[in-house]
This record gives structure tokens, sequence and C-alpha cells, in this order.
């Protein structure tokens, strides 16, 4: 059931409708819009989940919109589009960032991760399967970026990236409870299912090294 | 988002000039913040300069023992960096203590720098602000201070300056390398590189209009056990209230600089004598001419707890 707003349209529709009026307004409150004001396109090529595509689009598309209502990859999900929540993490020529604070036109040529690309409903990824095994949600919302997240915080571990609670910068840093936990601040989960998520990430991980939490 | 055209410079220099030469251009490096303000429009370029392309971004040792950090540098780049590692930790430790993992993978050494303050009310374009509007006010003076300067603040501006990689970059006495509009370079200490608020809050920087930021040079290692020690409303993802940068070398002396408190990063050599002494008598000389409100006075108490925390127990 598709939920329905009072003009009929669903909430979904809004959404793409906003998505499409902010391609072709121009600055709010203008009277007669200058030239200067028209909307720049700008044509981009990205290799997401090892497709090539190629998108005409408005310079102010995001990484995030373009994926999400150009591509209609719409596991990637838009929360607080500021950066400040993680619901948009990809993974981008192998780090993860948020897709909403970047531009779709500064990433030609890019290859671009979503949760599309890393595993299906048949074919689960060992963090997608974890993260049902030990709950590691409730709304589901935050999920997709939980785990693209995740996936590339174990990378960033295994390539000896230190974080703010590694106690020796001289050290290989460890998986440690505090070590995941601290790496996965960027990804908020209001229905707090924090823990869950620790032990799905920490399963994957092979199991967690024994550490204070600081 | 107002709209802009969008375009990839080839050369720094080439970069400089086209910004120079009109007005509503950006650069644009990791654009974390930039783009965050222009969906606000609090920034509205017409024209976005994309440095992406430069190859700004290798961290080389300099010939005297120094180490020249490329402008476009990752956060996440620099942070690991085992030579910042060994040789300059409280510069890996303050940009570990910033954002996030996502954002430290996109942010930029320049643009860290060039980031603008937090302060509510500039975010609020329903307020006045002397920084967004010059002359308009300054909507934070009788507000809600609780995050505002409490040194070197104006009339016209209480705003703090966010980052944590500064206040590291101003203890270690870091060196701005640029590129101006006519092709020429010039370097600008850390000291002078970011302003007061004064009478004119909305310039932040010494850069002139179109100045490209190219490098940021450190100094030779110093040594001495290096510590960022930060304070803030939640254990991680989120600004300074107060910041402690320290370095202390075995007899006693050394550098401290703090975040959170002020328009730049906050460092007064002459206070740095009072170290051997501890820490109340080195923040009374760091905090001298503090002005406070009633909500953010708490800073200043807070700032010698963190330093004695941090004269205490130095991470390296």
């Amino acid at each position: 059931m598709v939920e329905q707003s009072d003009t009929g349209l669903s909430r979904r529709g809004l959404m793409a409708v906003g998505a499409a009026s902010a391609a072709v307004a121009s600055a709010p409150g203008a009277t007669a819009a200058p030239a200067q004001d028209a909307p720049s396109l700008a044509t981009v090529t990205l290799e997401v989940n090892g497709h090539k595509q190629t998108l005409h689009l408005d310079t102010r598309t995001t990484l995030l919109d373009a994926l999400r209502e150009h591509l209609k990859l719409t596991g990637t999900k838009k929360g607080c589009d500021h950066g400040q929540c993680g619901a948009c993490t990809v993974i981008v020529e192998g780090r993860r960032i948020n897709a909403c604070l970047t531009l779709a036109v500064m990433h030609e040529g890019d290859a671009i991760t979503t949760i599309e690309g890393l595993g299906t409903p048949e074919r689960l990824h060992p963090l997608q399967a974890a993260f049902v095994r030990h709950d590691g949600y409730q709304c589901g919302y935050c999920t997709p970026g939980q785990i693209c997240s995740a996936k590339a915080m174990l990378d960033e571990i295994k390539a000896g990236v230190p974080s703010h609670v590694t106690a020796d910068l001289s050290d290989k840093p460890k998986l440690t409870e505090a070590e995941l936990r601290e790496r996965m601040s960027g990804n908020i989960c209001r229905c707090g299912a924090y823990s869950n998520i620790v032990e799905a990430i920490a399963e994957v991980a092979g199991g967690l090294a024994q550490g204070d939490r600081t | 988002m107002r709209a802009f055209t969008y375009e990839r410079a080839r050369t720094p220099a080439e970069a400089a000039a086209a910004a120079a030469g009109e007005p509503g251009v950006r650069f644009i490096a990791g654009g974390t913040n930039l783009l965050d303000l222009m969906k606000l429009e609090i920034e509205t370029p017409r024209r976005l300069i994309d440095l992406g392309d430069l190859k700004l971004d290798e961290i080389k040792a300099t010939r005297d023992g120094g180490l020249r950090i490329g402008a476009l540098a990752r956060n996440t780049d620099l942070a690991a960096d085992k030579r910042v590692r060994k040789d300059y930790p409280v510069l890996s430790r303050a940009l570990l203590a910033g954002a996030s993992g996502q954002l430290r993978n996109k942010a930029t050494t320049a643009g860290n720098l060039l980031q603008r303050t937090r302060c509510p009310y500039f975010y609020d374009t329903n307020m006045p602000c002397n920084k967004r509007s010059p002359g308009a006010g300054c909507s934070a003076i009788g507000g809600f201070t609780r995050s505002h300067a409490v040194l070197g603040s104006s009339e016209a501006c209480i705003a703090t300056h966010p980052s944590d990689m500064a206040v590291a970059m101003r203890l270690l006495d870091a060196v701005v390398e640029t590129v101006r509009p006519d092709g020429a370079t010039r370097t600008i200490p850390i000291a002078e590189f970011h302003r007061l608020p004064g009478e004119t809050p909305h310039i932040e920087t010494a850069l002139a209009p179109g100045e490209l930021i190219t490098a940021v040079t450190l100094p030779k290692p110093i040594g001495g056990r290096q510590a960022y020690h930060k304070v803030r409303d939640r254990a991680s993802y989120a600004f300074a209230l107060v910041s402690v940068a320290t370095i202390i070398h075995e007899d006693g002396s050394g550098r401290v600089a703090l975040g959170g408190v002020a328009h730049k990063p906050w460092r007064v050599e002459e206070a740095e004598a009072a170290m051997p002494r501890g820490a109340k008598a080195t923040t009374e000389a760091l905090l001298s001419g503090a002005r406070t409100t009633a909500q953010n006075a708490f800073k200043l108490t807070l700032a010698e707890r963190a330093l004695g925390a941090a004269m205490a127990q130095p991470r390296g």
C-alpha cells in the first residue's frame, strides 16, 4: 500500500517531483529568472556496481540523487542530506563517503558500489546476512548505509588506518568493540540497534579483539 | 541550491586566475562543507572550479627535514601517514578526533583550514549574521552562546573556528603555501592565516580573492610527548566545546594551543613559559582577556582541566 497524500500523490511521487522541480527552479523569490540562474547541464559517466552509466544531469545533482532519482538505485537512503547521519554511505573508489555531500559531476569515471552491488535478496553479502541474523535494525532505513560503511571500515582497519580510540599510533589497529563503535560513529541508527549492529559486524570480521572500552 | 556552472581546473595558477576574474566563483575539493552550505544557500556560487585533477594530494619530505602536505591530501590519508603518526602525532590525533570516517575520506587539508564556522546563527538564514551579510548584525550576541568564542571575539561576531586539524597545525607552526591569480606564489605562517573577526567577520583568512592553497608545510619534527585532548557533547562525531593540543618535553617545557574557544586556533607563545608550572598557571596566561557569557564561561574551567588531563596522560 503506497501512502497517499491529500493531493493524491504518493510520498515517493512527491519526493520525485521535489527533486525534479529543484532541477528547473531558479533562486527562490526570483521574479524573472535571469539567464545566469538557468540550470547548467552536464554529462558524467559513472561505473556503478560494475556497469558504466552515462547521465545527463543538472550540475547541482548530488551523487545520492543521481543514484536514487536517475538510476533508480533506491537502496542508498537519503536521511539528513547534510552529512550528519550516514544513511547515504556508498563506496567510491574503495572508500566510504557520504553520497549526499558530493556532486555526481565530480565522479567522472569513478567506480561506485552501492548496497545493490554488495548483495541481492538471493545472494546476500555476508554483512547483510549477519545483520538479519543479529537483528541489526528495526526500521531498516539506516541499514544500507551501515552495511556499506561497515564493509569499507573493515578494509580501513586492514589497511592500518588508525582511529580516535587507537591507543598506540605505531601499532596496527585491532577490531576491538571500542574501535568498531568509534569507526561506525558516522552512521546514526535512530532505532538504537547499535549493540546488534556491533555483533553483526564483529561476526563477519571473525570476532572482536580484546581491548579497553574507552 | 542555486544553479552554477562546473569545470575542472588543469593547473593551480589557471584556477586562481579564473577565480579572481569574477565574483561568485568557488573552488571545490572534498566539498563536504561547501555543498552543505550551498544546499542552505549560505554559499551561492555561480561557477564551481573542481580542483580534483590538480594532483595536489602528495605528502612529501622537505629538504630541511619537514613535511609538505599537498592541499588535496585527504584527512584520512594525512592522519594515517606513517611520518605524521611518528613525527607529528598531535596532527594525526587532531584529524582523527574530527568528523566521521566518511567525511575524513573526502575532506582535504586545505578545505579543512577553510571550513566555515558551525555557529547555529550563521547556519540559520532567517537570522541576521555579519558573516553572511556584513553589517546585518550578530544574532549570537545575546542569543544562545554555549558553543561560542570566549577569546578574541568582537562586537560583530562571536563565532568559533570548528577545525581540529588547524589547532594541531598552529601548534606545529605550519606554513600555508599559495598561488595567486598572477601566478606568483607566497607562504603564510599559520599564525597569520586565520583572522580574528574584528569588524569584518566575513573575511576569515589572509587569502586574497582567487588565491589558492597548494600545500601546507610542517617544519622538522620537534619531538616531545604530543596529545590532542578534545572535549565534546558526545564521545564521537561532534565539534569541540574545548580542545587542547599539547607538546610536552621532558623538562616540562612545551607548547599548547586551544580549539573551540576563538575565531582561530588559540595559541599564546608567551603563556607557554608557564607550562613547567602546570595547567593552572598556563591557562591563566593563555586565557587572559577572556570575555564570557553565563552560558559559555564553563569553557575556561574546561580548558584548564583539559590541559591538566593532557599533561597527565599524553598519548603518542
